[in-house]
């Protein structure tokens, strides 16, 4: 179900949880991109040539404030295909109240929305599941050893509604996560919910 | 124009083009005969004779009545039209009328040059009147009279304009230097210099005096006093002129404004204006709601009239005229045509509510600046706006909100280098059709015309090899890192970033980018790219720029210009 999601990017200058973000969104509808000024500064604007979808509209917002209202404008949109918000450090609009906003209004219109804090530490929010997110070693590629391969990621899911909690090193293939390395049986199970 | 009622018919109507008819108008006895086809014309009719006469000569004259009002709006669209040869065009006289009278005038004055000279835009002007099927005769002179004169009258000096073989008529073209009204001194000499006063006589001095517009019962007079061309007439004293002629019908008048000596203004057709709404306030408001408050009045009135006009607006402002003489302006752009009154309150109401009173406004204007065609249409049935709409819509608020530059959509640049190939475009100005579903076929058929049109090199597209071939986040400004490498021209090892170290772990490259010679200096450096893995798994696009000896500068520097997701 379309809803709010909140992502943390362990370490702030790790662009790996773009790879695990972008591979749950679908492509068919034009898709909503925030970022906040710190956010470009410190971590790179979006590069559309590296994105599964040209069909994107970017917004360059001035702080967390204008970040957040330019997402539940999108949000509220159900012609969007999501809406994804990059937000630096832990600022003061950002407050239970407001991802609380975010998240009735995702789950109204059904569109999904992913906060993506960059830098920041988890405190009270309204999201239905938070994620911490890392990249892990990659993939052995089949044609060089030497150079990396598919991406994977260490991802966290610390918290979610009606789903127990858990640890995952997964890889994306073929429309399919799959997992890598060092997760018990039970894991499987989750790992199944996720795939796309 | 005599011709132009006749050849709209004839367009018009679906009868035989050999059929011999009359298009009349009520006179004061019976029909008078108003237009008559080339077949008619040989069988005796004659514009301005009474039916009854022409039916005497020929009883099998086909009678209809005329549509002077249908023809008098042709001539006015016509105006319009001609604005492709000059800004300034009049409809010269009354079509419905005044038999042959009607025709446009147009200031040419620093315009003929775009049609190569004064003979081209003739020509031109006479082609494209022959495309359309209407009979036009042209002249261009440097008084208006006297071009009205030329275009009627083929003088047999004339070697321009009034050479027209066929029954020359209607339109016509001049080159009106005393369009501006000018001081009555310099008037006299103006007009001389330009196409030569002395030509300019030796053509008009052949024509009859009905050439001069004056009425019939003047004409008639003159030419039972024996002065039947304006030759005759110039070779008589002024005074006597001006003595025996006086009043409405003013010889005189008519014989310098035909020479230039007196200005005849030309009144240009006006231009329709924008939808535009006003709001005048008793007194002065001062309170900060006020623009907000007249807003809300404006909207509606504003709305109302892009709805009679089938329009949509793209760009509206809102006008606030202060009691001190200045005035404050918000204005706002949408990405879709639009009239509907709340999506356009909101987009304008913040705007509105910052602009400063100061003294007080005592008037408001809104208006649409930049419009474009909307056909009536529903919505929809249901309480659902289309998608390509809604989101329009949303773009309009981010926009007006954040600022055209903050919101973008990617616009692909014809370049290897990474950064200029993803540029930005502002989304309120790209096209809106791209934003909804089949965008990207729009996006890449519109980028290969581009290839083709603008470009002199074609590149290949990047190889799209494995997936994350391409970064996904690219920093505005490449950052220069310390790297340590196994060998100069080798892969790099380790690398330092924002203080912090990275193990280099698993390494890809180099791809190497050469600089753009035709754009960037000569001293610009190539690039190779290194897609490199740390030893947590973070993987960034790191780039060298340049080799050791290129001749281009001293030890190659090291950049991390991305990150890959």
């Amino acid at each position: 179900m379309p809803t709010l999601s909140e992502l943390f990017a362990v370490h702030p200058r790790d662009g790996g949880w773009a790879g695990f973000l972008l591979a749950q969104v679908a492509t068919d509808k034009p898709l909503l991109w925030v970022q906040d000024r710190m956010a470009i500064r410190e971590s790179g604007r979006i590069h559309p040539p590296g994105l599964p979808t040209q069909n994107l509209i970017h917004v360059e917002a001035r702080d967390a404030r204008d970040a957040l209202w330019a997402m539940e404008e999108g949000v509220r949109c159900a012609c969007l295909s999501a809406v994804i918000g990059e937000l630096w450090g832990d600022p003061r609009a950002l407050d239970f109240t407001a991802t609380r906003r975010l998240a009735v209004a995702a789950e109204r219109s059904g569109t999904p929305c992913w906060l993506v804090r960059l830098g920041g530490n988890a405190s009270l929010s309204g999201a239905r599941m938070r994620w911490r997110v890392a990249s892990a070693p990659s993939l052995l590629n089949p044609l060089d050893v030497r150079a990396p391969g598919l991406p994977a990621w260490d991802a966290e899911l610390f918290r979610a509604r009606g789903m127990p909690p858990g640890r995952w090193i997964i890889a994306h293939e073929a429309d399919r996560f799959h997992l890598v390395a060092g997760a018990g049986d039970r894991a499987l199970d989750e790992d199944q919910r996720f795939t796309a | 124009m005599p011709e132009l009622a006749i050849e709209r018919w004839t367009k018009t109507s679906d009868s035989p083009p050999d059929a011999p008819v009359v298009l009349t108008v009520e006179g004061t006895h019976g029909p008078v005969i108003h237009a008559v086809t080339r077949v008619a014309a040989e069988r005796g009719a004659r514009p301005g004779a009474r039916l009854a006469d022409a039916r005497a000569l020929d009883p099998a004259l086909i009678a209809l009545p005329a549509d002077p009002t249908s023809d008098a709006a042709l001539v006015e669209r016509l105006a319009r039209w001609a604005g492709r040869w000059s800004p300034l065009v009049e409809v010269d006289g009354d079509p419905s009328t005044s038999f042959g009278t009607g025709g446009l005038r147009l200031d040419v004055s620093g315009v003929a040059h775009l049609f190569g000279g004064e003979d081209g835009l003739v020509r031109d002007i006479r082609d494209c009147f022959a495309r359309i099927g209407l009979t036009a005769g042209v002249a261009i002179a440097p008084t208006a009279l006297a071009a009205w004169a030329l275009a009627r009258f083929p003088s047999p000096l004339c070697g321009r304009g009034s050479t027209r073989a066929k029954r020359e008529r209607g339109e016509r073209a001049c080159q009106t230097r005393t369009s501006a009204p000018l001081p009555g001194a310099a008037g006299r000499r103006l007009s001389l210099p330009h196409g030569g006063g002395r030509d300019l006589l030796e053509q008009l001095s052949p024509l009859p005096v009905s050439a001069l517009r004056l009425d019939a019962d003047t004409v008639r007079t003159l030419e039972r006093l024996g002065l039947k061309t304006i030759g005759a007439l110039l070779s008589v004293p002024r005074l006597a002129l001006a003595r025996r002629f006086r009043g409405a019908e003013d010889v005189v008048d008519a014989l310098d404004r035909a020479l230039g000596r007196k200005p005849e203004p030309l009144t240009a057709a006006p231009v329709e204006p924008p939808p535009r709404a006003l709001l005048k306030l008793e007194e002065p408001a001062t309170h900060p709601e006020a623009a907000s408050q007249a807003l809300e009045r404006l909207i509606p009135k504003l709305v109302h009239q892009l709805q009679e006009r089938h329009l949509g607006a793209r760009r509206l402002s809102l006008t606030g005229y202060r009691v001190d003489g200045s005035v404050g302006v918000a204005s706002v752009a949408t990405a879709i045509p639009s009239r509907e009154p709340k999506h356009l309150q909101r987009l304008l109401a913040d705007k509105a509510a910052a602009l400063n009173p100061e003294f007080g406004f005592d008037a408001f204007a809104l208006t649409a600046d930049w419009t474009e065609d909307l056909g009536a249409a529903q919505d929809s049935l249901v309480e659902e706006p289309s998608g390509e709409r809604e989101l329009a819509r949303l773009v309009d608020r981010l926009t007006v909100k954040l600022g055209e530059r903050a919101v973008g959509r990617p616009r692909a640049e014809e370049s290897h280098l990474p950064e200029r190939a993803s540029g930005w475009v502002s989304a309120v100005m790209a096209s809106p059709s791209p934003l909804c579903g089949g965008g990207k076929e729009a996006r890449s058929a519109r980028r290969e015309r581009r290839q083709a049109a603008v470009s002199p090199f074609s590149p290949t597209p990047l190889p799209q090899g494995g997936e994350g071939r391409k970064p996904q986040r690219l920093l505005d400004r490449p950052e220069a890192i310390d790297v340590i490498y196994a060998t100069p021209e080798g892969m790099p090892r380790r690398f330092m970033w924002r203080r912090a170290v990275h193990d280099i772990a698993r390494v890809e490259g180099p791809e190497r980018i050469a600089p753009e010679w035709w754009r960037q200096p000569s001293s610009t450096r190539l690039r190779d790219y290194y897609r490199v893995e740390d030893a947590s798994g973070r993987r960034y696009w790191i780039y060298r720029e340049g080799l050791i000896a290129d001749g281009r500068g001293g030890a190659p520097a090291w950049f991390i210009h991305g990150l890959f997701g």
